[in-house]
Order: structure tokens, then C-alpha cells, then sequence
């Protein structure tokens, strides 16, 4: 059995193509970026999609919902944690942390659910949990 | 166009220090150029192309080609990583081939180990405008653990053990127990591999390479200039590839490295096939690392990279694929955290029959050289090299 407490996070850096999803992510509300030329969604948020370089890409709420791709667990840390590859309902993958959960218990092909986590000062990022 | 032929590996030169607290990085990679060109049998007045990377300090080729007091009339930088200077090396035979340069000095040099660098567990410092910060730097990916989750990947979907993984790190263990300068020399089991601490699941410390400063330089030639040296027998370049490989917007595997687009860039253009490779460097940044790469390069199926390393598959006089003979990044030397210029090296010493006795490989005619750059979780640069004897 292994459950870390939260670590202590900086803010992210918030720049004019992440300032919606941040301010977003304050009222609990987690978006992913579409594109409305090619109705795809991609992760890292740009605002040129990269799948068909339309350069009309809106945010879209998400259903938070996902599936482990792969995950390791960072034991030799002061504040040890649960690092991962999450697969959106929505069809990307996106790099997080996995939280409130047993490290030892952690599978690829779990599902979970996004859970905002406070930074230092700045807005909650999104990891996730057991769903 | 190709390269084939048109350039040839004149000086290699691996800095002997793993511990170098009393030189500066300039220093370093002053000593190495002045090692490789002394190999050579060519000096610094001769050199007229250069080619550096991230490693150097500040603005790289210019701080540089200042301290070395070189005059140069090609001057090139890539910045893929560990990959950087295989493929440096490829462009440099490019530059050769162009007649832009007669003589190119291609150098790496750092000080991690000296400068306390927790270069496997700590994030690395980001720029905040790489377009990813924001999404990538709250989550504290590091190298270990990204490859960690490559690896984990790896696992599951082809059912790789860590007791394979383990077989890459005693393949270069016992290669390492041959080599003087190597950082740890001591031959280790399957069994000490998969005990060693866990650093990130599923790689272990013995499945991490070691933190060491140093460096090491290559010099590349114009083929008329190659056989007027003393150098024999001579290393000519005959094929070369490079790749990046990314997230792709989300929609990624990892499971399969770069190596997969630039290793066939690589046998197309040189002629041959995995089979006829008698020697491979592979960047061993982790155990993992090898497998995926051996893969991807088409030593065995992907998948099978697991079984492929297996009960010393890359041991040298004992196995089908004799790999890193001077002890890799996993037991050598990974001198600035860049491991792709050794492996040039080691492949070099081979070609020549100047590997350490005991790890020489017979009639070493062919040789590879792989480098993987940067995360290999996230994005990361891949180039090949080929070599042969003449």
C-alpha cells in the first residue's frame, strides 16, 4: 500500500493559448481543445490544430473521463508520486499525475476521472483519479 | 545525393575523466577536439568546419570556435539531445560531400556529475515558452520516469520482464570489466539488476546509466585528405538517418522510438541490412532504451526486443549482436547526459580493431551507431549511422 500525500505544485505557465482553459479550470470546468474544421480534439492545447492546421480551434467542455496508456510510479523523490499518460474519452492522450489512489494498485487500462489540483498561487491543473 | 563515401571518420577521441570538478566545459571540449584531431594526425589549423550542440556553452559553435581559436568557413549546431552528434556527424559528411568543409571537428563535453545534476529524477529546467510547459511541467516528468512509462508500456502490450531488461545492463557489465576508464567496472547479474533499488517502476538503479562528466570529439575528412593520414584502416561513412518523434497532438504510442523512421534512412542508403552489421552501438540511456531502439532499427521483430537481449544476446564473443564493447552509458561513461557521440566512438575503435582485446569483435567490417535524444515519453530525436571498414 503506498498513497502519497499531494505534492506542493508551482503554477503553471499561463500564456495567451492556455489563459481559457486555466480560467476554466478555477470554476472546476475542464476543457480540451476542437478544432471546428476537422471536429478533432488534441492535446497540448495550440491554437493551430495539428492534425489539420486549421487555425479555428475552440474550447470544448470534456467529459473528464479517461483511461490509463501508461503510468509510473517515481519513488526515489522526496514527495513521491504517480506519473502518466491518461487517454481522453474525447480521443487524445495527455500527460498527468495520477492522485488519491494505492501507487501499488495503479494499471494501464484503468479508468479514471479528472480531479483539479490547487497550485502555489496560480490555477488548479488537472490530474486524475480512480474512477 | 548521398553521403556514401564522401566522408570518412579520420579522429576519435573519448576524454578519459569521468570526474572533472578542476575543468571548465570549454576546457573539456577544447581537450577532446585537440585528442580527435591529434588522432587524426591533423591539427586545429586544419579544421574548417565545426559542428556543436546544446552542451556547449552559450552560444555554442561561436563560443567555441573563439576559445579553440579556429577559423572555419562552415559552421553548424543541432540540438536533438543525446542524438545530436550522430547526427551532427551525418551532417557533417553532408557539409563534406557539398564541398563546404575539408576537415570537421564535431565535439561534446559536460560536467553533470561535477555540478551535482539529479539528472535522471529532478525535471529539467524549462524554457516557458516550449509550447508544452503549461501541460507537461506541473506533472514533474523526468527521464527516468518517462522512460519508465515507456517501458511499462512496453510490458504490457509484448510482455517484456524485468529480468530482460536486466540482460542489456549485464551485457555491457561485462564488456565494462574490460575497459580502464570505466565507471563501473564490475560485472553485475540479472539478479543484482532486478534488486537494485527502485527508482521509477519498473527501472531500477542498475537499469539507469551513470551520471559522469567528460566528453569526446570525432573528425571528419574528405576522402582524398583520409587516405593521405596515418589512420589504418579507414572508417567511411555510408549511410546515416535522423527522426523526431513526438505526441503528436495526443495521438501517440510509445512503444516504438524514432529509430524506426531514421534507421531504414540509414540501411536504404548505405545498402545492407540489420544481418550484415557486425557491430551496434546502441544510446543505452536505459535498459529500456536499447530494446526499444535494437526493435525499431529491425534486429528483431517489435516485441521480441525482450527475448532478442536475453542471455547475453549482446555480449561480445558470446552472443549474435556484440553491443557497446566499451561499457555504454549504462557502465562507461555518459559524459554531459549525451550518450551518441561514444557510441560513434566505441563503433570507431571496432572498425579499426582498437576495441579493448577482450571485447574486440572478429572482422569488424560493419558497424551502427543509434542515438536517442531528449524524453522518449514525450519527444525526442532519433539518428543512425553506418559504418565500414576500408
Amino acid at each position: 500500500m503506498a498513497v502519497f500525500a499531494a505534492r506542493k505544485l508551482a503554477p503553471p505557465v499561463v500564456t495567451a493559448e492556455g489563459k481559457a482553459f486555466f480560467d476554466a479550470a478555477r470554476h472546476g470546468r475542464f476543457l480540451i481543445p476542437v478544432c471546428t474544421a476537422c471536429n478533432r480534439a488534441h492535446w497540448y492545447p495550440r491554437a493551430v490544430c495539428p492534425f489539420c492546421a486549421g487555425e479555428s480551434v475552440e474550447w470544448r467542455e470534456a467529459s473528464g473521463k479517461g483511461t490509463i496508456y501508461t503510468f509510473s510510479v517515481m519513488r526515489r523523490v522526496q514527495e513521491p508520486y504517480v506519473i502518466a499518460h491518461v487517454t481522453l474519452a474525447e480521443g487524445p492522450t495527455m500527460l498527468t499525475n495520477i492522485v488519491d489512489c494505492d501507487a501499488d494498485k495503479v494499471r494501464i487500462g484503468q479508468p479514471v476521472i479528472v480531479v483539479f489540483q490547487d497550485t502555489e498561487n496560480g490555477p488548479p491543473v488537472p490530474m486524475f483519479k480512480p474512477a | 545525393m548521398t553521403i556514401k563515401g564522401k566522408a570518412y571518420i579520420a579522429g576519435a577521441f573519448e576524454h578519459p575523466t569521468r570526474l572533472a570538478p578542476d575543468k571548465t566545459v570549454a576546457q573539456l571540449h577544447a581537450e577532446v577536439a585537440l585528442g580527435a584531431l591529434n588522432d587524426a594526425g591533423l591539427t586545429r589549423a586544419d579544421v574548417d568546419g565545426y559542428f556543436c550542440s546544446g552542451d556547449a556553452p552559450g552560444p555554442g559553435p561561436a563560443s567555441m570556435a573563439e576559445y579553440m581559436n579556429l577559423k572555419l568557413r562552415h559552421i553548424d549546431s543541432t540540438e536533438i539531445g543525446g542524438a545530436s552528434y550522430i547526427a551532427m556527424a551525418a551532417h557533417a559528411a553532408e557539409a563534406i560531400a557539398l564541398g563546404k568543409c575539408d576537415v570537421a571537428l564535431v565535439t561534446l563535453a559536460g560536467r553533470p556529475r561535477s555540478e551535482g545534476m539529479a539528472t535522471g529524477t529532478a525535471p529539467r529546467p524549462r524554457d516557458p515558452n516550449q509550447p508544452e510547459a503549461a501541460w507537461e511541467a506541473p506533472y514533474a516528468i523526468t527521464t527516468a520516469n518517462g522512460y519508465a512509462m515507456c517501458a511499462m508500456r512496453h510490458m504490457y502490450e509484448y510482455g517484456t520482464t524485468s529480468e530482460q531488461l536486466a540482460w542489456v545492463k549485464v551485457a555491457a557489465s561485462h564488456h565494462a570489466q574490460h575497459n580502464p576508464h570505466a565507471m563501473l567496472p564490475e560485472v553485475v547479474t540479472v539478479e543484482d539488476v532486478v534488486n537494485s533499488p527502485m527508482i521509477a517502476d519498473p527501472l531500477h538503479r542498475l537499469d539507469c546509466c551513470v551520471i559522469s562528466d567528460g566528453g569526446g570529439a570525432v573528425v571528419l575528412v574528405r576522402p582524398e585528405i583520409a587516405k593521405t593520414l596515418r589512420r589504418r584502416p579507414l572508417v567511411k561513412i555510408i549511410g546515416a538517418g535522423e527522426a523526431v518523434k513526438h505526441l503528436a497532438g495526443g495521438t501517440f504510442d510509445l512503444t516504438t522510438s524514432g529509430a524506426s523512421r531514421a534507421g531504414p534512412m540509414a540501411f536504404a542508403e548505405a545498402g545492407v541490412t540489420p544481418a550484415d552489421i557486425k557491430y551496434a552501438s546502441i544510446y543505452d540511456s536505459f535498459t529500456i532504451t536499447v530494446i526499444i531502439q535494437l526493435e525499431d532499427l529491425g534486429f528483431c521483430a517489435k516485441g521480441a526486443g525482450g527475448k532478442f537481449v536475453a542471455d547475453g544476446n549482446l555480449i561480445s564473443g558470446v552472443g549474435k549482436l556484440p553491443f557497446n564493447t566499451d561499457g555504454g552509458g549504462l557502465c562507461n561513461n555518459h559524459p554531459a547526459n549525451r550518450g551518441s557521440m561514444t557510441k560513434v566512438i566505441e563503433a570507431v575503435r571496432q572498425l579499426r580493431g582498437e576495441a579493448n582485446p577482450a571485447v574486440q569483435v572478429k572482422n569488424c567490417d560493419l558497424a551502427l551507431a543509434q542515438g536517442t535524444g531528449f524524453q522518449l515519453a514525450t519527444r525526442h530525436g532519433s539518428a543512425t549511422l553506418i559504418m565500414e571498414r576500408e
